[in-house]
């Protein structure tokens, strides 16, 4: 498990515990976030590669 | 065929500019920016402290690669001094350049305290990577650094400093620290925090002077107490760049007035991030600004597109005490109800019909935000 850390905003995505609040569940690999997903705290996208790995 | 200009690399024209070229590639495209052009996140310059993350480590990519992801030109270190709506053109550093389609992405700047002493000049703000090179430069091998201004800026900037070893003073004049956005025992969650986390906090009181002194400076306050620091730092708020676009007779109110569709008063002139007053909304955060540069980008590629803003939480980067607040528009009628959690704050503000307005997490309770956003009225729906 990854963790994914937005470049805009500092926010972080944790592969292991998911967002499941946002319908996203724990154990979500980055890849498998769909394309139209954006950061929850900025709005950039996720098309726009701007997560980049912190931590493996 | 004459440019799209960009005036400005923060993150509304570069991010309006990685937007315009998703829709099209062919477009001659120019920003122009009075610093170097290198690209940043500024709102990771309030929290890149304790993560070790130098300036330069902050910056990206340079002017250089921007400009070829881009397929851009990028002047940078070059000052728009005039825009002449009638001709769609601009003065830069004394020569006229034309433009299809004028994008004002000017920012805002810090609001200058009224000091006396002779150490007043040397109060440092930090709105730009090149100021924040010097703030590290000014607090290096230092352990002492007073803070004016218990807004957002000030208290991320305060938690940054306690959590890599500084001791903070931190001079508000309201009764609590970020008291415009945040009920008060939200405020007092956050003021609680930082006090445990090594801020000691001056409340009700404002900065007269600041004196050099040996090793540093001394500030005098308002209710005529001192302290001493050995860097001062500024944050009592922002004021958004309005200037250029005023003395061009273009409507300004606080900020440049643009309508849903980001245009000013004057044809082909448009506005978005800091120095841009949308619907008579200033919002100086990064969430507004992005819809604002897909909306445009749109726009300027031949589909006028009005920008919708959702509810828009903003999360405040104080790791001691998380906060989320989304606060209710202003005049918006009805009350906080406020449940003091014992590892949190959950404040919601909800009108007569008992629906949801607006709230205020701290703690553990921010965990709801995205829940209770979903709740919310759009801020322009």
């Amino acid at each position: 498990m990854k963790k994914w850390e937005c470049v805009v905003c500092g926010f972080v995505y944790d592969e292991a515990v998911g967002m499941p609040e946002d319908g996203i569940a724990a154990g979500t690999r980055w890849e498998d976030i769909p394309e139209d997903w954006a950061c929850p705290e900025c709005g950039v996208a996720k098309a726009d590669f701007e997560m980049v790995q912190i931590a493996a | 065929m004459e440019p799209i200009i960009i005036v400005g690399s923060g993150l509304a024209g570069y991010t309006l500019a990685r937007e315009l070229r998703k829709l099209d590639a062919e477009t001659p495209l120019t920003l122009i920016t009075a610093d170097d052009g290198r690209f940043y996140s500024k709102p990771m310059l309030s929290n890149a402290l304790a993560a070790g993350k130098s300036a330069d480590a902050l910056a990206t990519a340079d002017a250089a690669r921007m400009a070829e992801q881009l397929q851009a030109e990028i002047l940078t270190h070059a000052k728009v001094e005039a825009i002449d709506p009638g001709a769609r053109s601009i003065t830069v550093d004394g020569r006229p350049r034309g433009y299809r389609k004028l994008v004002l992405a000017l920012g805002a700047d810090p609001v200058r305290p009224q000091l006396a002493g002779d150490g007043a000049a040397e109060v440092l703000s930090v709105n730009d990577l090149a100021d924040y090179a010097r703030f590290r430069r000014a607090i290096e091998n230092k352990r002492r650094v007073a803070i004016m201004g218990g807004g957002l800026i000030g208290c991320e900037f305060a938690n940054d400093l306690v959590a890599a070893g500084y001791r903070v003073d931190l001079i508000h004049p309201a009764a609590h620290p970020l008291e415009r956005l945040l009920p008060a025992p939200a405020a007092e969650a956050l003021g609680d925090a930082l006090a445990r986390a090594g801020v000691t906090w001056h409340l009700g009181a404002s900065v007269s002077r600041v004196d050099k002194a040996a090793g540093g400076y001394r500030l005098t306050l308002s209710d005529g107490s001192a302290l001493e620091a050995e860097a001062v730092l500024s944050a009592i708020g922002l004021r958004p760049r309005a200037d250029l676009a005023r003395a061009a007779g273009i409507d300004t109110g606080r900020g440049i007035r643009v309508d849903r569709r980001l245009q000013s008063s004057a044809p082909d002139v448009y506005a978005l991030g800091d120095c841009a007053e949308v619907e008579g909304l200033l919002l100086p955060f990064v969430m507004p600004l992005m819809q604002a540069a897909r909306a445009l980008a749109k726009t300027l590629t031949g589909t006028p597109t009005e920008v919708v803003y959702p509810a828009m939480p903003v999360v405040v980067k104080t790791p001691a005490c998380p906060l989320a607040v989304a606060p209710p528009s202003p005049g918006a009628e009805g009350e906080w109800h406020i449940d003091d959690e014992a590892d949190g704050v959950c404040a919601l503000f909800r009108d007569a019909q008992g629906r949801l307005r607006g709230f205020a997490l701290a703690g553990a309770a921010t965990t709801k935000r995205s829940a209770l956003a979903q709740q919310l009225p759009a801020v322009l729906p």
